[in-house]
């Protein structure tokens, strides 16, 4: 899959929006006034944010309001809902937690959920489709899942739930990349079964239909070399797993923690890249690429 | 509306006969110049004289090499286009209803004007039968000429798809698979028609004829039956002649 | 379930359908342009035409980005630059053809022959060359020679005619097909029905071609053939027949020259006073005239030691040399599949045959109750004709054809009308030129001996590009790629004025093309050119346009009238006979004229007779005038349809005519009776049919020549017999290729280079979606075919380490070209291969100068010289055919040679500055 901005950037600051929502909804920490206003606005910032760049991705953005609709059957039209539902919810909770230093508790507990259904959403756009191998699987909603409240919780520093989060996104990134890799193999389609030429022999992509690219290629065709892969999960495990949980394990300091979350960061956006990047979609076997 | 219909009252597609087809793009023009002047936005050319071209296709036709464990390669030329399957990922996905599954006759459709063009469907297709304009930014696909199929401004013979109406070498067939009867159904069972990935579980409509073997003609030796000498040299072969100009 | 938005599913279509012919490629199908705002919404296929019957090829539907091409010149040019920079000026079109008759009136008065008028991929050859006959210059031919002249000679001298326009399988009845080499864009779309029609019906089809893609794709049986050895794989066949006496012994008798009696001192056929051959009645043992009335031709008889050519053909066939296993090697194909094939010939031929109950009368007087089928059928075009040895090559499988008795019967091959046209009846070329008077008869023609070649008094070539002469004395469709080598060569003689129309000479329609730059624009010491005027016409910015002095601009094809005439390279179909014209279905939004149009101006302008009145007028106000007025002889003119003897074919001019033919739908047929549906060439019925429809002049039934006396005249004239004779460095050349019976030499090239060293052959197709060098400039169809990788086999890939998009270097006696390569499996293991003419100069066709095909794309052509490779003896031999002149762009010898990418594919040549603009980014056909 092509890797493009707009994807990385949503996938990755509104599940760490989401994910300090969790933590802030559930009083982790328990903050009121002008702290809770910090801690709301970058909540909201990257959750809103991620919203707004995932509007990049749209041909037709002036239209994303009829996004709505297909909550019956589209995840994306369930995650555009959950997202406006929870931070309404959010927002509300907020502006008691910021100015009236007031606790609706029901809406935190809802808000924090709803944060984490939000997440999930998102991930299930990803995890249902049986078009890219290595997403069609639990282990995607797992992967956005985890990394969102191990970022919300280093947000909200939370160090010990941190930590703890950390090891878990980080053992899941591994089991991500391994299923990952054998996934298109598993998956059963391959350019025979896309053909159905198997039953005559080996089936090799000759001329493709045009000589020049396409949308297609262009959408879902992005090989990323096997060196250059490795590297860049050794980098992405350290500076988002690697990095923090040392990092937090020293002395608590502000600036240490800073650098946590820089850290953890990059390497988000490293994983979230490889996650696009490294994703098979089948029908570049039509082309004879993967 | 996103939600798949349980059954359509016409199951329409397309046969298309990978033992015919010579691969020489008819169908791909043919598509591209009745359905950029209808249905819809016109199918853009980006770049059109320019270093790289990028246009909109609603059909494309790819080739393959098909090499047997024993024997001499094979080419096969392999047309593609949306498959209208029964259970289209392609319409569940989308968030808006833009794509919609037409219950009389099963033909899956983009609305153009509620596309937000966010490409999931075309994600969720298998098969690369969507396609992003590059200048309308909405999605683009077959839409099997539902806009010829029932046009009454057309002579019924011509009420099928451009693309069979065109296709020089009859190796694509147009029906209603929901009928026992239809040209396409008996196809089908006749050739042994095919799903493309079946393992996706998207029961398309559209069918593929296989290839029918071969090279079967094989290597024989000299004693050939039908090849044996009637005379080795000219002398005795002018002998046999003339017993057989007598008995003409 | 109900709210699915709203669609108009019964849209107008547009506002008018205009009925015209396509012109995307050379196979001219019906096509119905629907006009939307005065403008081309959408172009698909005629229904009713006999060619297409509504189908289209991808070419055809994408006529529309033809007509909205940028490329397309805008007006009349004058060069004001150096020959190949592209820097002109725009001139009126009253200028330029000043100009041009200022340079074309001087070369009439004194040395007509001065000019030299070739046109390429012209459909109007009987008009152009009635124009360069009145003109007087014997230097007019189309582009046959460099095309498929060899296929076309070989059947008219055989049979009476080749394929495609002269005829096709019996689609209806044939129960396996076998089609050699390419044969994409001529027939383009009936071969692909035909293929689909008889794949519906189980027939077997098998594909004799080095390339297994397109119809030898969906062949049942591939046969990947080495190049250049298709006369020896057949002739291996005729033996296996012969041998195995399956063949058709009652056909061969009555409808062949089999049985006639070869003169044993001079090889020339035994004939009576009247002419005609003299064969044995096997009945009474008389020596009789062949068309003698209930005779019984033999095909043994022996009259006093004068054998029949069956004879003949038996002493030659069933030698060794043809065997299996004496051609396997060199041909690529085990014995065992030869004679797999040769027996599957043999089985559906003789036990799949059957009946059809239908009488007819043969010119014997003979009745029969039924037509007998054979249901074998056969095709062939350039694959097997662009070779040094096509000649024969293309004779052999005509002989293939007639043995097995599969011409003109039920399940084999059928003509088209006006074939069957033996080559007697075929005019015989002329070149005798007189200043200021018309040339003394038609240029092209087929010579029946020497004395019917072009030559002078002093024995030198009288053409320009040495047609009919003892280097090619058969060259029936003159040789177009020799044209500016020999004028530039001043060989046989200087010229003034080149004038070419349709013809991309400065790039993919020449050999040498690099060679061929240098000699438009080099100079003498007088700092003048070696080819002094250049006048070109075309419609769009072609490589060529930048070498010529005066660009005449030619309308799009939807722009303009003409006619696709029986006089011409007709369009009928076997049950049919059909003509249809071209009418400008839009008018051209620039200052531009059809070309024939120009000719008749140019032609009133040099007062040419042809072409004006008696008080020197113009004759004719423009070609649609022509297509209606003009009388090729009284009653017979261009179009056969809607003359004043309605539904006949003849009868003098209608001035309706063209409206006519609109309202048709843009063409007329005729069909033929059902008695005179097969054996044509001795069908009494057909034959009076053919007379009536203005066909024929008189019923003339003819044998086919298994042996082809005309060329044993030639042999004749070098063993020293008659009053012209070869120069001596021909003679025997000319004795041993001029054989009657057909014969199989290896291809000249090969025999010159090393072919140890130069171990490969390299061939090119035309892909199916894709025509020349035309199909670049469209938008819709350079996205399909954008670039040419060069296809090895995969052996090949593996032992150079190659993988698909690394690059080589292919090197042929000529010079090296630098391509990108990609892996083929189904390909014959010595041949490399790829797309024609999808290379593009840039600054060209109004592509960007960094598009693919200006950069990745190429040429084989540079590899590939219009001469022979010097033999030492100073002179100039010709990479062509001996016998018809066919340059033999398939015997190419290569090697090749992994190298590092280039910056982009090699040879480079300078951009040319562009005569016109480029084109928008963004194409939205159909935005209302």
């Amino acid at each position: 899959m092509h890797p493009s901005p707009s994807v990385i950037i949503f996938t990755a600051l509104s599940g760490l929006g989401f994910g300090l929502l969790v933590f802030l909804g559930l009083k982790m920490p328990d903050v009121t006034g002008i702290l809770a206003f910090i801690f709301f606005v970058i909540g909201f910032g990257l959750a809103v944010g991620g919203l707004i760049s995932s509007t990049f991705h749209l041909g037709r953005p002036e239209r994303s309001l009829k996004a709505f609709k297909q909550w019956r059957s589209s995840w994306l039209s369930r995650e555009a809902i959950a997202a406006v539902f929870t931070l309404s919810v959010m927002a509300v909770y907020a502006i008691g937690r910021i100015f009236f230093d007031y606790d609706i508790r029901i809406l935190g507990i809802v808000g924090a959920i709803m944060s984490i259904v939000t997440v999930f959403t998102t991930s299930m756009i990803y995890a249902q489709l049986k078009s890219i191998p290595r997403w069609n699987t639990k282990l995607t909603p797992a992967y956005f899942l985890s990394l969102s409240l191990a970022g919300g919780a280093l947000l909200a520093i939370q160090i010990k739930f941190c930590l703890l989060l950390l090891l878990i996104s980080g053992f899941i990134q591994l089991l991500v990349w391994i299923k990952g890799d054998r996934a298109l193999a598993l998956s059963g389609t391959t350019l025979e079964s896309g053909t159905g030429l198997g039953t005559i022999g080996r089936v090799r992509a000759f001329e493709p239909p045009h000589t020049g690219t396409n949308y297609l290629l262009k959408e879902f065709v992005h090989i990323v070399g096997r060196k250059h892969s490795a590297k860049l999960r050794i980098i992405a495990l350290f500076l988002m797993i690697g990095t923090p949980i040392l990092l937090l394990s020293l002395s608590f300091s502000h600036f240490l923690a800073a650098l946590a979350v820089i850290s953890h960061i990059a390497g988000l956006f490293i994983s979230r890249w490889l996650f696009f990047a490294e994703a098979e979609h089948v029908v570049g076997l039509y082309y004879g690429k993967r | 509306m996103t939600t798949l219909p349980e059954k359509t009252e016409r199951k329409l597609g397309l046969v298309i006969d990978l033992d015919t087809c010579v691969g020489c793009h008819a169908c791909v023009i043919s598509c591209k110049g009745w359905n950029t002047e209808n249905y819809g936005s016109p199918l853009a050319d980006v770049d059109a004289y320019g270093e790289n071209p990028v246009g909109t296709f609603l059909n494309r036709v790819h080739s393959y090499e098909v090499t047997p464990d024993e024997g001499t390669s094979q080419l096969v030329h392999f047309p593609k286009s949306c498959l209208h399957c029964e259970d289209a990922p392609c319409v569940t996905v989308c968030p808006t209803g833009a794509s919609y599954k037409r219950f009389e006759d099963g033909i899956v459709l983009v609305n153009e004007s509620d596309c937000i063009g966010c490409g999931l469907c075309a994600w969720a297709c298998p098969y690369g039968a969507r396609e992003m304009d590059g200048v309308e930014k909405v999605m683009k696909k077959c839409t099997l000429c539902v806009d010829r199929i029932y046009n009454e401004n057309l002579e019924p013979e011509d009420q099928i798809p451009s693309c069979v109406r065109t296709c020089p070498a009859g190796a694509r067939h147009f029906g209603d698979f929901n009928d026992p009867e239809s040209n396409v159904n008996k196809l089908v069972l006749k050739r042994g028609g095919m799903d493309l990935m079946p393992e996706q579980q998207t029961k398309p409509v559209n069918k593929y004829l296989p290839p029918r073997p071969k090279d079967t003609l094989g290597e024989i030796d000299i004693l050939a039956p039908l090849l044996k000498p009637v005379a080795e040299k000219p002398g005795s072969f002018i002998g046999w002649l003339n017993k057989q100009l007598d008995k003409i | 379930m109900t709210d699915q938005p709203y669609l108009d599913i019964s849209p107008q279509l547009s506002d008018e359908i205009r009925k015209t012919t396509c012109y995307m490629c050379a196979c001219r199908c019906g096509i119905d342009v629907h006009i939307k705002n005065g403008k081309v919404a959408y172009i698909e296929g005629n229904k009713e035409h006999p060619v297409n019957q509504g189908v289209l090829c991808a070419k055809g539907s994408a006529g529309i980005m033809q007509i909205n091409a940028p490329s397309k010149l805008k007006s009349p040019l004058k060069r004001i630059g150096p020959r190949g920079s592209g820097k002109f000026k725009e001139i009126t079109w009253d200028e330029a053809l000043n100009v041009a008759t200022s340079w074309l009136k001087p070369i009439r008065e004194k040395n007509p022959e001065k000019l030299a008028f070739f046109t390429g991929r012209d459909q109007s050859q009987s008009f152009t060359s009635f124009w360069a006959q009145n003109f007087g210059t014997p230097n007019y031919a189309a582009h046959g020679g460099f095309c498929s002249v060899n296929m076309a000679a070989a059947g008219i001298y055989t049979m009476g005619g080749a394929f495609w326009e002269f005829g096709q399988p019996d689609w209806d009845h044939t129960k396996l097909f076998m089609l050699f080499g390419v044969a994409e864009d001529h027939d383009s779309n009936p071969i692909k029905m035909g293929i689909g029609k008889i794949k519906a019906k189980g027939a077997r089809i098998i594909g004799v071609n080095p390339i297994r893609t397109g119809y030898s794709a969906v062949a049942d049986d591939w046969v990947g053939i080495t190049p250049g050895t298709d006369g020896l794989f057949i002739m291996s066949l005729i033996h296996l027949l012969l041998k195995a006496g399956k063949i058709d012994l009652a056909y061969l008798s009555q409808f062949t020259n089999a049985p006639a009696l070869v003169d044993k001192e001079t090889g020339l056929l035994l004939k009576d006073a009247d002419n005609k051959e003299l064969v044995i009645d096997q009945k009474s043992g008389k020596l009789v005239a062949f068309d003698t009335k209930n005779i019984r031709p033999s095909l043994t008889a022996n009259h006093k030691g004068n054998q029949t050519v069956f004879y003949h053909m038996i002493e030659k066939y069933l030698s060794d040399d043809f065997s299996p296993e004496a051609v396997s090697e060199r041909t690529g194909i085990k014995a065992g599949r030869i004679r797999a094939i040769a027996a599957e010939i043999a089985r559906v031929a003789f036990e799949e045959s059957f009946e059809i109950d239908q009488e007819w009368t043969d010119f014997r007087g003979n009745k029969h109750k039924k037509m007998l089928a054979r249901p074998v059928s056969f095709h062939a075009m350039r694959g097997i004709s662009a070779h040094s040895n096509g000649f024969q090559t293309c004779r052999a499988l005509h002989v293939l054809q007639i043995i097995l008795g599969t011409v003109e019967v039920p399940g084999g091959f059928r003509f088209k009308p006006p074939y069957p046209k033996p080559s007697s009846i075929h005019p015989k070329p002329h070149c005798k030129v007189t200043p200021g008077a018309p040339l003394d008869g038609p240029h092209l023609g087929f010579v029946h001996g020497p004395d019917d070649l072009c030559l002078k008094e002093d024995g030198t070539p009288a053409r320009i590009d040495k047609a009919f002469t003892w280097e090619n004395p058969m060259s029936a469709h003159g040789l177009m790629h020799m044209v500016i080598s020999n004028a530039h060569a001043g060989d046989p003689y200087k010229i003034d004025t080149l004038f070419m129309y349709m013809a991309n000479m400065s790039w993919n329609s020449s050999m040498n093309t690099k060679g061929v730059i240098e000699m438009l624009t080099d100079k003498n010491d007088n700092g003048d050119y070696v080819i002094p005027h250049i006048i070109y016409s075309d419609a769009y910015s072609s490589e060529m346009v930048a070498y010529a002095d005066l660009i005449l601009p030619d309308t799009t094809y939807l722009e303009r009238h003409d006619c696709i005439s029986l006089l011409d390279r007709p369009i009928c179909e076997a049950d049919v006979v059909a003509d249809s014209i071209r009418w400008p279905v839009i008018e051209p939004d620039r200052d531009v004229r059809g070309f024939q149009s120009v000719l008749c101006d140019l032609g009133t302008r040099l007062q040419l007779p042809g072409f004006i009145d008696d008080e020197g007028n113009a004759r004719f106000k423009d070609y649609a005038d022509y297509i209606v007025n003009h009388e090729r002889k009284p009653g017979i003119g261009p179009l056969a349809g809607w003359r004043s003897k309605e539904d006949t074919g003849k009868g003098s001019p209608n001035p309706n005519q063209l409206n006519q033919y609109i309202k048709n739908g843009g063409f007329w047929t005729k069909h033929i009776p059902k008695n005179a549906a097969y054996y044509k060439p001795w069908n009494l019925d057909y034959q009076n049919w053919a007379v009536d429809t203005g066909l024929y002049d008189q019923p003339q039934p003819y044998l086919f020549s298994l042996y082809v006396e005309p060329m044993r005249k030639f042999q004749l004239a070098a063993l020293g017999h008659g009053k012209t004779q070869p120069p001596e460095h021909l003679r025997d050349r000319i004795l041993k290729s001029m054989d009657p019976l057909p014969i199989w030499y290896p291809p000249f090239e090969e025999t010159l280079v090393d072919k140890d060293e130069f171990t490969l052959h390299a061939l090119t197709q035309r892909p199916m979606a894709m025509y020349h060098s035309w199909g670049t400039q469209n938008a819709w169809l350079r996205q399909i075919h954008g670039v040419n990788p060069l296809y090895i086999p995969s052996k090949l890939m593996m032992s150079h380490s190659l993988k698909d998009g690394d690059w080589v270097q292919l090197t042929s006696v000529n010079g090296s070209i630098t391509v990108p390569v990609a892996e083929m499996a189904a390909l014959n293991e010595r041949t490399v291969w790829t797309w024609n003419a999808i290379g593009k100069r840039k600054g060209t066709w109004a592509l960007d100068k960094n598009a693919p095909e200006a950069t990745k794309g190429f040429l084989l052509n540079h590899l590939i010289h219009e001469l022979l490779p010097p033999k030492g003896d100073g002179l100039r031999w010709a990479n062509s055919d001996p016998i018809t002149g066919q340059a033999a762009w398939f015997d190419l010898r290569v090697k090749l040679e992994k190298v590092k990418p280039p910056f982009s594919s090699e040879p480079t040549f300078p951009e040319i500055k562009s005569p016109v603009q480029k084109g928008s980014d963004i194409i939205l056909q159909g935005q209302n």
